[in-house]
């Protein structure tokens, strides 16, 4: 296990990202527990022909302000430079919002990809991945557009889909505090989709509100041990 | 033009039917109306997909904490007791059966209670976020719209033209102009609103509608 984790930048830790990397983006979709200055770091950094798994496509800055007063930088950011080939998520665009997000914009150019997966099947997918599983079968999207293509099996009388894990090569996640162990705890509902993305990448790059030494984290609500977290940003909110 | 339901209204008698010590997560949209709603007396527990289960009611947009908040990205109000955990446990709980009411907006809904809310034409990026998970794993599924579209065509359905979020899956429809339950044999008319006949929200249908014994006129 890497001895120093701790990173004085996003930008270098974020700096070996490499063209055509599978990178996985915690948070749920909007301000609360996304890492947001870690992708903008990546926005700047330039690496191209990314897929990016993340519940949410992103809404880009100018929709955002629907959201948060003044707006904030999201996965959005990433599509200005063309630097995503794919998105794999649940969420690519919210219905509710008009159709001018940077991944709807480009989608229907045919400059984006996108893989729409079920929201907790996108979950577990990513623990499979993250626990060294083959897959799984869920009765998620039976009867649906997400079956094609898929094999189905009837266990107990019910029908299932099987859906194959994912991993990443990068995450870039977010957690309240570190400790510089890389022991993380979060903060509310900014929990979401950054535990299980942080086991899932060989390389997991966390942005916290704060750094703390081994000890100031009670062991018993730590909820992502050490091992999981390569390196750590302190980038107070 | 006789008068429908507003949003509230619906959502005060969707909230009827919240029993005490439920578990209920309330979809995306006008759902979220009837966390303010509860029927005096009964506690139950709001689950949000994003991993939160037992907030409160909607809180203030001024004092916005955005580490609080539903899975339709409204700030919510802290209670006693909640908890909050990861994506994958919040999906654990959702298609393990745990939780056991959803409130779910629509598109459309079949005869046979196929559910179509999440991808519309002209709109092909929209995504099913939690609801294909929701509607495949809660013990019961609610809809909660509006009884026609803006253009005034029939949202029940024969069969749904929108691509499905779970085929078989309803339980009850509730709009602005009725309360239809789902069942074996079809779709029965439990309840109109205030001043409406059965004839006349049939005509507004396009599924056959069956006009239960007892049918009444909604009260809240």
């Amino acid at each position: 296990m890497a001895m120093n984790k701790v990173f004085s930048s996003c930008d270098d830790a974020v700096a070996d990202i490499f063209d055509g990397a599978v990178i996985m983006i915690g948070g749920f979709g909007s301000y609360g527990g996304l890492p947001i200055s870690l992708i903008v770091a990546l926005a700047k950094q330039g690496a191209r022909n990314l897929t990016i798994i993340a519940n949410q496509g992103g809404v880009g800055l100018e929709l955002s302000k629907k959201i948060k007063p003044g707006g904030y930088q999201d996965i959005g950011a990433l599509y200005a430079k063309g630097q995503v080939k794919k998105f794999i998520g649940s969420v690519p665009a919210l219905g509710g919002m008009p159709p001018t997000s940077p991944i709807e914009t480009l989608h229907r150019e045919g400059k984006v990809e996108i893989e729409m997966v079920p929201q907790g099947t996108l979950a577990e997918r990513i623990r499979a991945g993250a626990g060294g599983l083959g897959g799984f079968y869920t009765p998620t999207g039976v009867g649906t557009p997400v079956e094609i293509g898929k094999e189905k099996k009837v266990i107990n009388g019910k029908e299932y889909l099987l859906e194959l894990p994912l991993t990443a090569d990068f995450a870039l996640i977010k957690a309240h505090k570190a400790d510089t162990l890389g022991n993380l705890v979060y903060r509310g509902t900014a929990r979401c989709f950054n535990p299980v993305m942080a086991m899932a990448a060989k390389t997991t790059i966390v942005e916290v509100d704060e750094l703390v030494q081994p000890g100031e984290l009670d062991p018993e609500v730590i909820v992502t041990p050490h091992p999981f977290v390569s390196r750590i940003v302190e980038v107070p909110r | 033009m006789k008068a429908r339901l507003d949003e509230q209204t619906i959502a005060l008698r969707v909230a009827k039917e919240f029993e005490d010590g439920m578990g209920i997560n309330l979809g995306y949209g006008m759902p979220g109306l009837c966390a303010n709603l509860i029927p005096e007396g009964r506690t139950v527990y709001f689950h949000g997909e994003n991993g939160v289960l037992g907030y409160g009611a909607l809180g203030e947009d001024k004092q916005k904490d955005y580490e609080l908040i539903n899975a339709s990205d409204q700030p919510v109000t802290p209670m006693p007791g909640m908890c909050f955990f990861d994506s994958a446990m919040s999906f654990d709980m959702i298609r393990g059966g745990h939780i056991d009411l959803v409130v779910l907006g629509a598109y459309q809904v079949s005869q046979t209670g196929d559910l179509a809310n999440w991808g519309r034409p002209g709109r092909p990026a929209t995504g099913m976020g939690g609801g294909m998970d929701l509607a495949a794993g809660c013990k019961s599924v609610i809809v909660m719209m509006l009884h026609n579209t803006k253009d005034g065509a029939a949202r029940i359905v024969k069969q749904c033209s929108f691509p499905l979020t779970a085929k078989n899956c309803v339980d009850k429809i509730f709009t602005n102009l009725a309360v239809i339950d789902v069942t074996p044999k079809g779709l029965i008319l439990k309840e109109v609103a205030p001043g409406w006949t059965a004839e006349e929200v049939q005509s507004l249908t396009e599924a056959p509608l069956i006009i239960a014994d007892d049918l009444k006129e909604i009260e809240l």
